[in-house]
């Protein structure tokens, strides 16, 4: 599980997505090629805002799970810490997602809270 | 080449703890040879769909030990599993029917099977079935991921969790009459309302059980079926279709592109519409799911799936039966098997050997969806 | 000029009240309240830890300062509550502040005064010529057995201090004063800290701070008139009142550095919390008198000296407004963020 927590920590600790400069697309998570330009595109790394609107919740596991939607519409799923309804503006937050167990490493990443 | 559907055969879903991964599908199998009235010796293949015998019970390679202990062994027959989350069953059977369809095999068995109760929590199991990186870390599982889409849905267009209510209710009442079923009693709005939530808006009732169970479909080319059999279902479509993954990526949560792309192909490759379906069985792995189905499928506009339900459309006697077999809900949802299983429902209903579910059908057809969407299987049958 | 060139803050939204505490150990909460002056105190969520509470101070230092953060040169964290015994905070925070691989890095622990220690540290790296900017980020989780009177007060923090060249507060000097006294300690493997009681007054606190800052005062030449604000490590509300007195320093030159009040001790993020409230006031060419401690014990002593350029400093979020906004959780809820119940 290390490397593979490990490989991602760069794209968790803020929120790294992609962008197509051949169509200008973004996409959230991360990718390596643009589904609408293919070989033709030309995918760059680009940091989104660390503001956002949600567009719908759940409440599982007792966790508040969110589509956030950004600007450029692109959405990223995350926990949101606070009270959220749809339509209110959250921003991001770096806190513990979880560990592999009590002797194993830590995941931080992004999660979101209300913007008071 | 057209195939048809010479036997079906499938166990009954539920937790079958006296069945193993391996001895499950025995009777599903033998009950579909012998529907077809065949040995087993004619089988030319098998291509099995099951989702993860990997997590539930530690077995990989599957396709070659359910080859072996169904009794093929001897034959040496190709064995293949196929896997595509929850849509594993209904992709084994398009598997199946291209290998007919394109005269590379004449007689095969399409076939499902998940033992899911030998593990601690087969619902972990199902949530590999989302994107492990970026919905399953962030603390998301399969009901989160479809609860989502629910919320957003009541939202825009006014469903409440009564209309999700209204679909378990449906289908518990139609698996009454189905000897197979997982959960052969009725059920109120009321229960549904008074469960509690798993995913809210999502209630325990709103979410299908993850079962045991197998089935088995038997498919030949058009010359061997007449030959064969009585009463042979053809199948006039057999479609599939992919989408983003993850609901991050998706154009429109509320749609499941991957439903819309197989099902018109399967309708303009069929020639039939959307209004001359006379019954179908959808994935209701979740309520939302369906009502959803409704819309992706065309029996409703979109935002629309709702007024089915209320106004009782898809109940056995209106417009367009839906789930008379009691839906994954109802039937259980033996995961890989469910696809095939939607399959046997079908033929059984178009032969008219469906009993007090009976529904008078010309065209049928099945929704099988895998995880959150990314993989969706249409099949159109007909007498 | 070398000094402070940006400063961060972040304190967990929840608090617990000492009434909520004594409800539990059946304590009389007038009297603490009496004792120790202080009224409630900060408790993290359940997901946050030391580098989470770390990496959003850093944020809001470098949001405030237009500095690409590849150009900070060295990161340092100093905390008593480190979420690894052996992995570095320092680098989780490097990582997530977008300061790329070059940096100089550790992390320090020094009880409560690791972060001051790290900021000598960049100061002197700055003075070298060895880095343009430094970050020494101060951040905990306190811990303190349940049931022991430090649970009254042990709270949660952080602060983010970025040194470097053309500062908006000068470090005109500092100067430290170390000795081995274990007042307060934590063996290895132990879950809680523990303390000698009334030792950790007059020998620890009071002697390791005066000394510190009357050393300061005679090697450069102050006297306490020349500072207009003084603030030091807040244990309680009490002691820095105490040790302010004890130094010629009037209740109105400490009063803007007093979170402790509503916050409760943040430990390693303690004196900065306050430094940083007086910031937020202060103007230019007023001086402030810094003396942290840290058990075991030792006092770091600055002189800052605020110039012209916090003028352009955006001060719009101040500390004092930022803690008011607040949620009051009970006692199972406490233990629950503390992860002390799972």
């Amino acid at each position: 599980m290390v490397p593979r927590i490990w490989r991602r920590i760069r794209y968790r600790y803020n929120v790294i997505a992609s962008y197509c400069e051949s169509c200008g697309s973004y996409y959230y998570p991360q990718r390596e090629i643009c589904p609408k330009c293919r070989r033709k595109g030309i995918v760059k790394e680009t940091e989104m805002d660390s503001e956002g609107t949600v567009l719908s919740y759940t409440v599982v596991n007792g966790r508040k799970i969110a589509l956030i939607e950004f600007k450029n519409g692109t959405r990223m799923l995350a926990e949101v810490c606070g009270d959220i309804e749809i339509g209110c503006r959250v921003k991001k937050a770096f806190r513990r997602y979880g560990e592999d167990g009590e002797a194993g490493i830590i995941y931080y990443g992004t999660k979101f809270v209300p913007i008071n | 080449m057209k195939v048809a559907i010479i036997g079906v055969g499938t166990t009954e879903f539920g937790e079958l703890w006296d069945k193993s991964f391996r001895s499950l599908f025995l009777s599903a199998g033998l009950s579909a040879l012998e529907d077809a009235g065949i040995s087993g010796k004619e089988i030319e293949a098998i291509y099995i769909g099951n989702m993860s015998a990997g997590k539930f019970v530690d077995q990989e390679h599957i396709a070659a030990l359910i080859a072996d202990h169904a009794g093929l062994a001897e034959f040496g027959i190709p064995a293949i599993r196929v896997e595509n989350a929850d849509a594993s069953g209904g992709s084994a059977f398009r598997q199946a029917y291209m290998a007919v369809a394109s005269g590379m095999h004449d007689i095969v068995i399409a076939a499902g099977i998940e033992k899911v109760s030998d593990a601690n929590d087969p619902m972990e199991v199902l949530s590999s079935a989302i994107d492990q990186e970026w919905e399953r870390f962030i603390g998301a599982n399969l009901p989160a991921i479809y609860a989502i889409i629910a919320r957003l849905h009541m939202h825009k267009f006014g469903t409440k969790e009564e209309d999700f209510a209204m679909i378990a209710v449906k289908n518990h009442k139609n698996a009454v009459h189905n000897p197979k079923a997982q959960f052969r009693k009725e059920i109120s709005v009321e229960d549904v309302m008074n469960s509690p939530y798993v995913a809210e808006p999502l209630k325990v009732l709103d979410c299908a059980p993850l079962s045991d169970g197998a089935s088995a479909v038997i498919l030949a080319n058009e010359e061997i079926a007449k030959r064969l059999c009585d009463t042979p279902v053809y199948v006039k479509a057999c479609t599939q279709a992919s989408d983003y993954f993850s609901i991050q990526n998706r154009r429109d949560i509320l749609t499941f592109e991957a439903v819309v792309k197989a099902s018109r192909r399967a309708y303009k490759i069929s020639k039939i519409e959307p209004k001359d379906i006379n019954i179908a069985e959808v994935h209701d792995s979740f309520t939302i799911a369906e009502l959803i189905a409704y819309e992706d499928l065309g029996f409703a506009k979109k935002g629309e799936g709702a007024k089915l339900i209320r106004e009782g459309e898809t109940e056995i006697g209106g417009r367009i039966p839906v789930n008379t077999s009691g839906g994954l809900k109802a039937c259980g949802h033996a995961v890989g098997a469910t696809g095939i299983r939607q399959i046997v429902d079908l033929v059984i209903q178009l032969r008219g050997e469906a009993g007090k579910r009976q529904v008078n059908a010309e065209n049928a057809l099945a929704l099988n969806i895998g995880g959150s969407g990314a993989t969706a299987v249409v099949s159109i049958l007909s007498r | 000029m070398i000094g402070i060139v940006s400063y961060g803050t972040y304190i967990p939204r929840f608090r617990i009240k000492v009434e909520e505490i004594a409800r539990i150990w059946n304590e009389d909460a007038n009297a603490i309240k009496q004792n120790l002056g202080v009224f409630e105190k900060a408790v993290p969520d359940v997901d946050e830890d030391t580098a989470t509470m770390a990496v959003e101070a850093g944020r809001e230092a470098i949001s405030r300062v237009r500095i690409r953060p590849e150009k900070i040169g060295a990161v340092f964290v100093g905390s008593e509550s480190h979420p690894y015994a052996v992995k570095p905070t320092a680098t989780i925070v490097g990582e997530a502040l977008g300061i790329g691989n070059y940096y100089f890095s550790a992390d320090l622990e020094f009880a409560c005064k690791a972060a001051t220690a790290g900021i000598q540290i960049c100061y002197a790296m700055v003075k070298a010529g060895m880095i343009e900017y430094g970050f020494s980020i101060g951040s905990d989780i306190a811990q303190a057995r349940p049931g022991d009177a430090l649970e009254y007060t042990a709270g949660a923090g952080a602060v983010a201090i970025l040194v470097g060249k053309d500062p908006i507060a000068e470090i005109e000097a500092t100067v430290s004063y170390t000795s081995d006294t274990p007042d307060f300690w934590r063996r290895d493997l132990q879950p809680y800290p523990s303390h000698g009681g009334r030792f950790t007054g007059s020998p620890a606190y009071f002697r390791h701070i005066v000394s510190a800052a009357k050393k300061l005062m005679e090697d450069f030449g102050y006297s306490a008139k020349d500072f207009d604000f003084a603030v030091f490590h807040q244990p309680n509300a009490k002691f820095p009142q105490r040790v302010a007195y004890m130094l010629g320093f009037n209740e109105e030159k400490i009063a803007e550095g007093m979170l402790v009040k509503v916050v409760g001790n943040t430990y390693s993020a303690s004196s900065l919390l306050g430094l940083c409230g007086i910031l937020d006031k202060a103007m230019p060419d007023q001086r402030i008198l810094l003396v942290s401690f840290g058990s075991g014990a030792g006092s770091d002593a600055f002189a800052i000296r605020v110039t012209e350029k916090i003028l352009d400093y955006p001060r719009n979020r101040r500390v004092w407004d930022k803690v008011k906004n607040c949620v009051y959780i009970d006692y199972a809820l406490y233990l629950k963020h503390r992860r002390m119940i799972k």
